[in-house]
């Protein structure tokens, strides 16, 4: 469903990107893992044209994606981004934040935005938050929100960009056991992330990128168990034993 | 102190019937600048290079021209390229058009200082440069501009004053009027200043109210 093809991206004269190659199905859950500045985010704000790739090819059910083009727009209607700090509307309340984009990017009526709006709010537990404005969340309830909100676009596709990043440690389960019942109803997700034990879980499939390349892709178990490559190895064991 | 009386009572009529001019002139001006100073200000922060450049040359140019000069340029040198204006068209234009600038670089400031993660998040959803402007990026930019914005009305109402120079006869030329013909100065400014203070003390209120309501979010 989410093909990428030797995708090469450059910031400046800093390679961020340098041949990335991968295959995401329908249904499937794939954890991006590797050290910060390795090109992770990278790769999901390419996918849904955030940033625009020098060379390659990112295609989405056979759409090019190409950020100067019109197509974008549906795209991005089709994936659905999850952010690290959530990016929330402050001056919108959790449900009209939720069905600003079905309303006003797909023109769908407001009565049948607001009463799916309702049940997505109802389905990360947060029925009764509907009327609360973002700064008077917590950063877990936020991120939910935000779950909610890109659900609410019905997405082929969900992209989470390091989404338990900004939360206090007592905070991440929230927003972890929601993606796992997200995953667990079949949406095709990409999760950047450091938690490992979601990864493990979760994940169907789990890549390790360093320095702009996958060094290693895999099923959960055997990347994250039996990592075959020293830089996964090395990694690994910096993250599941910090001291 | 009588006599004050006396005269206070003769003279506010005729500086009322300026006062008057002196709002149509400020309010003229003040939708003029807004709306041109958004255009100065969208299209600086759009990234289309060719207008950005305009609208940097143009906000550069208005900055660096007096108030006065920008009313005599409109009021007396159109007229040679075909284009007379009535003196009080000529002060809204001339006032709103020298006002841009500023507004826009205060709309420009506003704008840049919303976090780029709202655009990120507006785009993610597939919406376009426009809506995302006009449903995330400027109705929380309004909140950031608002208390400058205060402040530039209060100025905009005190330059007003300079329309006097194209014979626009607002508050400050009735007063000057006023006083040529019967030499009571300082009555006759006591008035004039006396009422654009009390125009200024509202919106310096309206001012102190927008910058607290912004501290407590």
């Amino acid at each position: 469903m989410i093909e990428l093809n030797n995708v090469h991206k450059s910031f400046g004269r800093n390679e961020v990107l340098k041949g990335v190659s991968a295959s995401i199905k329908k249904g499937e859950v794939v954890c991006i893992i590797g050290p910060s500045g390795s090109g992770k985010s990278t790769i999901l704000r390419c996918i849904n044209g955030l940033e625009r790739y020098n060379s390659g090819e990112i295609t989405i059910d056979n759409v090019v994606v190409d950020n100067q083009k019109k197509t974008i727009g549906l795209i991005r209607t089709q994936v659905s981004m999850v952010f690290q700090k959530f990016n929330l509307f402050p001056h919108r309340t959790a449900l009209e934040n939720v069905i600003e984009g079905p309303v006003y990017v797909k023109g769908e009526a407001r009565e049948s935005a607001i009463f799916r709006g309702q049940e997505l709010l109802a389905s990360v537990g947060l029925a009764e938050k509907e009327d609360a404005y973002p700064p008077q969340l917590s950063g877990g309830q936020q991120q939910r929100v935000a779950i909610a909100r890109a659900l609410a676009m019905e997405p082929k596709a969900i992209l989470f960009d390091e989404p338990t990043s900004a939360l206090d440690p007592e905070l991440v389960g929230e927003v972890l056991s929601v993606m796992r019942k997200l995953a667990q109803s079949g949406m095709t997700m990409v999760v950047v992330t450091h938690e490992m034990g979601f990864a493990r879980e979760v994940a169907d499939r789990v890549i390790f990128i360093d320095d702009g390349v996958i060094v290693e892709q895999g099923p959960a178990e055997s990347v994250l168990n039996k990592p075959q490559h020293p830089r996964t190895q090395d990694f690994l064991r910096r993250v599941l034993h910090p001291i | 102190m009588s006599q004050f009386l006396k005269d206070t009572i003769e003279f506010v009529p005729i500086l009322l019937e300026g006062a008057k001019l002196t709002v149509l002139v400020t309010a003229g001006s003040l939708f003029f600048s807004t709306v041109l100073g958004i255009v100065w200000a969208l299209m600086r922060v759009s990234k289309i290079p060719a207008l950005v450049w305009f609208s940097t040359t143009m906000v550069n140019l208005l900055r660096g021209i007096p108030i006065i000069v920008l009313l005599f340029y409109i009021y007396f040198v159109m007229p040679d390229f075909g284009l007379s204006l009535s003196a009080l068209h000529a002060a809204i234009i001339g006032l709103g058009v020298a006002y841009s600038a500023y507004q826009a670089e205060n709309f420009r400031a506003g704008i840049e200082a919303v976090d780029r993660g709202q655009v990120e998040a507006a785009m993610a959803m597939g919406m376009s440069w426009s809506l995302s402007m006009r449903r995330v990026v400027l109705p929380q930019a309004v909140r950031i501009i608002l208390p400058p914005y205060g402040n530039t009305m209060i100025m905009m109402l005190k330059d007003s004053s300079q329309a006097s120079t194209i014979t626009v006869a607002e508050l400050a030329l009735q007063g000057k009027l006023i006083a040529a013909s019967n030499f009571k100065n300082s009555t006759v400014f006591t008035l004039v200043a006396i009422m654009y203070l009390i125009m200024c003390i509202p919106l310096i209120i309206l001012v102190k109210h927008l910058e607290k309501r912004n501290a407590q979010k």
